[in-house]
């Protein structure tokens, strides 16, 4: 009788790197449906095209190193990626906007730095912000919510959406709009109530701005989901959460001409929810403790809210996880967690304790 | 019931305890042979104390301790001795180890034997050297010998001793079953131990809440003895040394240090029978309760099973099917380790074997790339961060595995039990522990060897400093002695009084300068050293006859091949010319010399 020679643990659970990838693409759904719902079928032939063109690039570049291409995309993490640009992009953004940023996430930022697990910035926000800067017409060109679309008027069909998309038709008048923190950054002169009950986007809301606290809901709701699945600790999304809106309360200004904007409106419009629950906790680019985490979801929210306020750009959600991505190995060196039977924690680097 | 606190981290794998506790502990027939490792334990090896074709009795001396740390081993059944030789043992690397094999003779004749009943009026000493003598190691996991864990000789009193009974590895179910069976026993021997320890104020038997049956047999036995039974939600791994330290008490056990340090005892519940057995009834550990489980085998259950009984015949007996799993652990599904083959005998601390069906654990996946989800750092025991452990063991960067505390690394298997990616991470932090080890002993090593060259070097130096006074010293004597020899020669006294055996020093040479002076000197005693001059002209008269008949041979040799055209006319003229140059040489010195 010989026996296999196996390492220790030989039980192990049943979850594996696929099934967690599926988890995060089916908790993407209930954000995908109020963006439909509120904004047409754009976001939703976004992230069909957006996934096909990663399968596709994940594929040959998998067989150009001369990898295994079913064991490979059997991880799913390409369309993870894909479907989270897709969501992020603008609905009726023109095909070829879709591809370019899709073929940058996967070809340059994920696979010519390893592949997954080794690339250091989250793939879905280098495409995001390559597109932000080669294409910013396209990129800020928002479809308007369902409630302030002019009167009799729908979003377009599934056919009309594919047609705006890949034959580059205009779409009808009034079907797009300002986002909220488009508004906000073009406000200067009103007061934070006098915009509220001027702007449309404001006035047929509940709380955050017509469409966006929907899908920010939607985000939330996935996001909670994924939280109480545990694939990821709360660490990151608080963090990020906490520290905007720390920052637009300290800011609020009591509403006056030159606030930025209300917390709630903040934390409910833009990406905010799809950037805490979906692209900050990408475990990859992101700190590796739970303290860590914390610290550069908070760096997050802080860069967010500063860029928003005072940068140039409505929106930062993209920008400010890139440069956490940058900071995360910084942070991870100062961030260890105390290990049993030591006082206090170690530093990444030093060897001796003191 | 007493407070009990959580550790962080640790899972939840399927428990499967419920298939070996069925029935009660079994007894298995006698094998024919057993096999005895002489280490079975931490510390040096035990020693053979028998001969090949000795007759031995059941619970004899077999091998015997070796300094401190060691244990003795016991004959475990009667029969004669086959072997003393290497045979494959249960290690994870599958290697040999000394082994005395015993062909039993079913007769199970006991040595004679007697245990003490009054262990109260013993000396803690004297029961320290019965449990030493018994040959009892920890029971539980790594099998440190007892009498050393439990000696008094150290700084601070023990005021809480913690008994084990954990039992966290799922399937494992040797404890549980001897506390149902055994429990009045296992609360003796945890009196035995108290009495050793000088009475401990705290005594906990720590216990996990899925083995309610053990909880209520120990229940009567410990009433008013002062023995607490901790109760404690079960999770994986609660039975490691440091968590159950932390569990029961709060406290953690510093880092580098041992419970000990910080007055604790803590034992497993296996070894306190074994105590009991060893001081109440004069027996030594020759047997152990060990679960033999896994849908391989027909049916689970616990055997006391005689210490050398090879893994094959426990697993015949349990009508073991080869081709339902493809590994069979000695210990649990979380730490224990495969076996190479069924000849590797059961030990002290073997618990168990599990040979579980491809269904129950199927071979592992290939591993996927590391997305470092944190799932590992959730489930880590001692809070460290696996993923990057795993990094760094890939890059081997051994400064930056020590900054993150590789060697609290318990190896419990928590982290690579809950990787999505089914990397093999443990195996990545023994390779690492290892790789760190070896450089550690390489850089002793090299530092010595340094030290030594460096020794050697100044050694050298010191000698070549040394010489180079001798030298000095030399020169100055000489410049001495030639100062003195020039000054008597300008005093008129003859060379012949200093130098009797010298040549005459020609005339008008007197040296003026130092150097010359020198020259002067090993000019004289080169010629002191030379012939007397009649000696040099018959020397020289016979190397010139010599040389004149050596000249004529080879002219006329050169002659011969000028004749024959042999092609060796140069070689020979000019060992003729040679020949002819020495002969003038030679002559001219005569004609020098007859001056």
């Amino acid at each position: 009788m010989a026996f296999k020679q196996v390492s220790s643990p030989h039980a192990h659970a049943a979850q594996n790197t696929s099934q967690v990838m599926k988890l995060v693409l089916l908790a993407t759904i209930p954000g995908l449906a109020a963006l439909t719902w509120q904004f047409g079928w754009g976001s939703f032939i976004n992230v069909v095209l957006a996934s096909v063109t990663a399968v596709v690039c994940e594929a040959a570049i998998v067989k150009m190193r001369g990898r295994s291409i079913s064991f490979y995309l059997g991880d799913y993490s390409a369309v993870v990626t894909a479907v989270l640009l897709g969501l992020a992009l603008p609905p009726l953004a023109p095909w070829w906007v879709v591809v370019v940023g899709t073929v940058f996430s996967i070809v340059v930022a994920k696979q010519l730095y390893g592949g997954l697990g080794y690339n250091p910035f989250n793939p879905a926000m280098v495409g995001y912000v390559v597109l932000l800067i080669s294409f910013p017409i396209q990129m800020t060109t928002w479809v308007a919510p369902l409630a302030l679309l002019p009167a009799g008027t729908a979003h377009p069909g599934l056919i009309e959406s594919l047609q705006i998309v890949f034959a580059g038709c205009s779409p009808a008048d009034g079907v797009t709009g300002a986002t909220p923190l488009d508004v906000f950054k073009h406000s200067s002169g009103l007061l934070v109530d006098q915009v509220y009950d001027r702007e449309p986007l404001f006035n047929q809301a509940m709380f955050a701005g017509a469409g966006w606290e929907w899908v920010n809901l939607g985000f939330l709701l996935g996001g909670i989901i994924l939280l109480t699945q545990r694939i990821f600790t709360w660490h990151g999304p608080v963090g990020m959460l906490g520290a905007l809106a720390l920052m637009s309360i300290l800011f609020w200004d009591s509403g006056s001409s030159s606030s930025p904007g209300s917390p709630l409106m903040h934390l409910f419009s833009g990406a905010s929810m799809m950037g805490a629950f979906f692209i900050l906790t990408d475990p990859v680019s992101s700190a590796v403790s739970n303290r860590g985490r914390l610290i550069f979801g908070a760096l997050i929210g802080v860069l967010v809210y500063v860029i928003r306020a005072w940068g140039n750009y409505p929106d930062a959600v993209a920008f400010a996880v890139l440069l956490a991505n940058f900071a995360a190995p910084f942070i991870d060196n100062y961030t260890l967690p105390r290990t049993y039977g030591h006082t206090d924690r170690r530093r990444a680097t030093e060897k001796e304790e003191d | 019931m007493s407070r009990t606190w959580v550790t962080p981290g640790g899972v939840h794998p399927p428990e499967n305890k419920h298939q070996s506790v069925t029935l009660p502990i079994g007894q298995l027939p006698i094998p024919e042979k057993l096999v005895i490792p002489l280490s079975q334990h931490i510390g040096a090896p035990a020693t053979p104390c028998v001969e090949m074709g000795q007759q031995v009795l059941k619970g004899q001396v077999i091998a015997q301790a070796v300094g401190m740390v060691s244990i003795p081993m016991h004959a475990p059944s009667s029969g004669t001795i086959s072997a003393i030789e290497h045979r494959p043992i249960a290690h994870a690397s599958g290697m040999l180890a000394p082994c005395i094999e015993i062909t039993t003779d079913g007769a199970d004749t006991w040595i004679e034997h007697q245990g003490i009943s009054d262990y109260e009026h013993i000396a803690p000493r004297k029961l320290l050297e019965i449990v030493g003598n018994a040959g009892i190691s920890g029971m539980g996991g790594a099998g440190f010998p007892s009498a050393v864990k439990l000696n008094p000789g150290r700084q601070r009193p023990i005021d809480t001793l913690i008994v084990n009974a954990t039992e966290c590895e799922p399937y494992i179910t040797a404890d549980d079953s001897a506390i149902r069976e055994r429990a009045g026993e296992i609360v003796e021997g945890i009196k035995i131990l108290s009495a050793i320890l000088d009475h401990p104020t705290n005594i906990m038997i720590g216990i996990e809440d899925n083995k309610p049956e053990a909880i209520a047999a120990l229940a009567p036995h410990v009433e008013d003895s002062g023995i607490s039974v901790v109760v404690f939600p079960t999770k994986y791994p609660s039975g490691g040394e440091k968590q159950l330290i932390y569990i029961l008490t709060g406290k953690e056990l510093p880092a580098g240090k041992l419970p000990a340090d910080e007055g604790m005892v803590c034992i497993n519940i296996g070894t306190t029978y074994a105590i009991k057995r060893a001081v109440i009834d004069g027996e030594p550990l020759i047997s152990r309760v060990t679960t033999v489980t896994g849908d391989a085998v027909g049916t689970p259950r616990n055997y006391d099973t005689l210490i050398g009984t090879p893994v094959r015949h426990l697993l015949e007996h349990n009508q073991f099917d080869e081709q339902a799993g493809g590994r069979v652990v000695m210990g649990g599904p979380m730490m224990g380790f495969t076996l190479p083959s069924a000849d590797v005998p059961i030990v002290k601390t073997t618990n168990c074997i599990l040979a579980p069906s491809y269904a129950e654990i199927p071979d592992d996946d290939p591993a996927q790339p590391c997305i470092r989800c944190g799932m590992c750092a959730e489930a880590c025991p001692v809070s460290l961060l696996p993923q990057q452990l795993f990094w760094y063991a890939q890059a081997e960067e051994h400064d930056r595995l020590e900054a993150h505390n590789l060697f609290d690394c318990i190896e419990c298997g928590a982290c690579s039990y809950v990787c999505p990616s089914n990397i093999p991470l443990v195996q990545y932090y023994r390779a690492a522990k290892g790789d760190i080890r070896q450089a550690r002993e390489e850089k002793v090593k090299s530092d010595h060897a340094r030290a030594r060259f460096e020794f050697h070097k100044e050694r050298i130096e010191q000698a070549e400093r040394e010489k180079e006074a001798k030298r000095a010293a030399r020169r100055e004597a000489n410049q001495q002695a030639k100062t003195d020899h020039v000054a008597a020669t300008a005093n008129g006294s003859t060379v012949s009084s200093t130098a009797p055996s010298a040549p005459a020093t020609p005339s008008g040479a007197v040296p003026s300068s130092s150097a010359a002076d020198i020259i002067a000197a090993a000019q004289a005693r080169a010629a002191a050293k030379q012939a007397s001059p009649e000696d040099q002209r018959a020397k020289l008269e016979r190397t010139i006859a010599s040389a004149e008949q050596r000249l004529k041979v080879a002219e006329e040799k050169l002659a011969e091949a000028i004749n024959d055209d042999s092609g060796k006319q140069d070689k020979l003229s000019a060992a003729v010319e040679n020949t002819r140059q020495k002969l003038e040489q030679s002559k001219s010195k005569l004609a020098e010399l007859a001056e």
